[in-house]
């Protein structure tokens, strides 16, 4: 048996049929997790969908910064904008529940639009102080719109039909949270495919090496705009979701703090891998919730101290961590993990 | 149109220093011609030019009877002006296999799909296999490029460019860091590059260059100062001149 793992490990890695349930079984650990979420903290039902909404951000943030080498400081512009989109459809009568997450679809896809359009004039630190700049002045402009935005004090007053007709939005999160975590689901497996596709190999392909990829023929723009404006749909799902679920609409969804947290979530979680994005958003708000709840005081401390643990000893985040065990037990082991 | 390709006094200046002074050549569809000449002689500058990375200050490239001097690196690589690079561009976390996929398809036109696979194309990986069997790849075809040895990169290069199908193809220094054990296993890849196909070779190794080209052209400091058979350029005086002697001495003289 030891013989035949190690003579087969020198050719041939992962067949495509081998990756297929490699795939199968994530998503059955994601799905896992957020049943037994339900399950076991159902007093915590609200953070928990709260989470779901900060993980399609940072899956967004994934999309453009892990796959494509942009990284942005300013990833909740896109969130916001289909939060906002959301929320304001919602005050105007618009209350079907997934009418709004596609109104923040789109809102969030056209924000993308704009910024990647911005942001792809400029190149490494500039692009960054680009990012900082979009999300501040998406901030500030939300402020400014009071009428439409309520300003500082928030959009406030959703009130969201029932799902299908059939199912609330009660009072304690369920409804909300299942249908946060089905949305949550079917965008990660379409993720999935967007990553393995010809289109997901030439972002990768441009993040270690455009020069390469237009001496291949391609065009590099096109290409990471077209990454922005899938980045901004799915994060503007979030800020949809996120609106849904809380009913209201803070400044907060367009802060530059936001952004910030979900870059450190998707460094914590390890860039370029979908499973990276979610691994480090529930890590980072679980440690949150917890730590803050101990020590309210020194909560951020402990999480820049966690931070730089991680960055040190697994620079490759949480996910690289898993991948490196899944790994070595698989070749000592001559089987799947 | 007799010329596949003509580059008609191309020349680039960097501020004060002209890099290449009027350079023309011409090349016919199948064409084997070595371009070759001393450290600093503005060889990658000329391809440079060529393929459209930087712009020239003066000249011309025409390439089957279309001027594409004003055209993009990506839109002469469209058009069949395909390169390969000196020192080695690749993925390293892809293997050869997905580096010749991602070619194939984005010549067809595909590579910007979103829903759709990037393997299970049997036409494409029929294609893919064949140019990575013609370079003896098949058997690191599944290995990340990270972990296979250098000749074996160097070769995927040219798999790269052959696999965007061109008219004319720009080799730079195609042997440059091989161990000369791989050497021949480049020169094998070389000599079975389609017979119509253009080819430019930039090299060092004079062995490959005798070998491989019918034409060879000598660029010194900027210009061409030799063009002719393989077997007179080492008779040549400037020749000589320029690699062993003072080159401004040369042209003074000249």
């Amino acid at each position: 048996m030891q013989v035949v793992a190690q003579a087969q490990r020198v050719p041939a890695p992962s067949s495509v049929g081998n990756r297929w349930l490699r795939d199968a079984i994530g998503l059955a650990l994601i799905v896992a997790a957020g049943l037994a979420g339900y399950w076991l903290f159902p007093d915590n039902l609200a953070l928990l969908t709260r989470v779901i909404a900060v993980a399609l951000l940072v899956l967004s943030l994934d999309l453009i910064t892990g796959y494509c080498g942009v990284a942005s400081l300013g990833q909740a512009s896109l969130f916001g904008a289909g939060a906002y989109a959301a929320g304001i459809a919602c005050v105007n009568g618009v209350t079907e529940p997934l009418t709004l997450i596609v109104i923040g679809a789109v809102a969030g896809a056209a924000a993308g639009l704009l910024m990647g359009t911005i942001m792809l004039r400029a190149h490494g630190l500039a692009q960054l102080v680009l990012s900082i700049a979009i999300v501040q002045l998406f901030h500030e402009a939300a402020n400014k719109a009071s009428a439409y935005t309520g300003g500082s004090d928030g959009l406030a007053g959703l009130t969201v039909s029932p799902l299908f007709g059939l199912f609330e939005f009660d009072l304690w999160g369920q409804t909300a949270y299942l249908f946060g975590l089905a949305l949550l689901v079917v965008v990660f497996v379409v993720l999935k495919f967007i990553v393995s596709s010809p289109f997901g190999m030439l972002c990768r392909g441009i993040k270690q090496d455009p020069i390469r990829i237009r001496a291949m023929g391609s065009f590099v723009f096109p290409v990471l705009l077209k990454m922005f404006v899938i980045s901004g749909a799915v994060a503007g799902m979030g800020g949809a979701l996120a609106a849904i679920s809380t009913q209201v609409v803070g400044l907060d969804s367009v802060s530059f703090e936001l952004s910030a947290n979900a870059l450190v979530m998707l460094v914590l979680g390890g860039l370029g891998s979908l499973y990276g994005a979610l691994v480090g958003t529930v890590i980072f708000m679980g440690f949150e919730h917890i730590v803050s709840a101990i020590n309210p005081f020194h909560w951020m401390t402990m999480v820049g101290a966690l931070l730089i643990a991680v960055v040190l000893a697994a620079p490759g985040g949480l996910s690289g961590v898993l991948e490196t065990i899944t790994r070595s037990a698989r070749r000592s082991k001559g089987g799947r993990p | 149109m007799s010329d596949l390709f003509r580059v008609e006094g191309l020349t680039k200046n960097f501020g004060g220093l002209a890099v290449s002074r009027n350079i023309s050549l011409s090349m016919p569809a199948g064409e084997r011609l070595a371009l070759i000449g001393p450290n600093g002689a503005g060889k990658t500058t000329f391809v440079n030019l060529v393929t459209g990375q930087i712009r020239p200050s003066a000249g011309r490239v025409v390439l089957a009877g279309e001027d594409v001097t004003g055209l993009g690196a990506v839109r002469r690589v469209r058009k069949g002006l395909v390169r390969t690079f000196q020192v080695t561009r690749l993925f390293s976390e892809l293997t050869p296999e997905e580096h010749v996929t991602l070619t194939v398809l984005q010549r067809e036109g595909k590579a910007r799909r979103i829903l759709s696979r990037f393997t299970g194309h049997s036409d494409v990986a029929g294609e893919v296999e064949g140019i990575l069997s013609t370079l003896g790849l098949l058997d690191v075809a599944r290995r990340r490029v990270g972990e296979i040895a250098y000749g074996q990169q160097r070769l995927l290069e040219i798999g790269i460019a052959l696999a965007l199908r061109p008219k004319v193809l720009l080799l730079d220094e195609p042997a440059a860091g091989v161990p000369s054990s791989d050497t021949p296993r480049i020169e094998q890849a070389l000599e079975r590059l389609p017979p119509s196909l253009a080819v430019l070779m930039i090299e060092h190794d004079m062995d490959l260059v005798f070998r491989f080209a019918r034409r060879v052209v000598v660029l010194a400091a900027g210009e061409i100062i030799f063009e002719g058979l393989p077997s007179e350029v080492a008779a040549d005086d400037r020749v000589r001149e320029a690699y062993l002697g003072n080159y401004a001495h040369a042209r003074s003289v000249a």
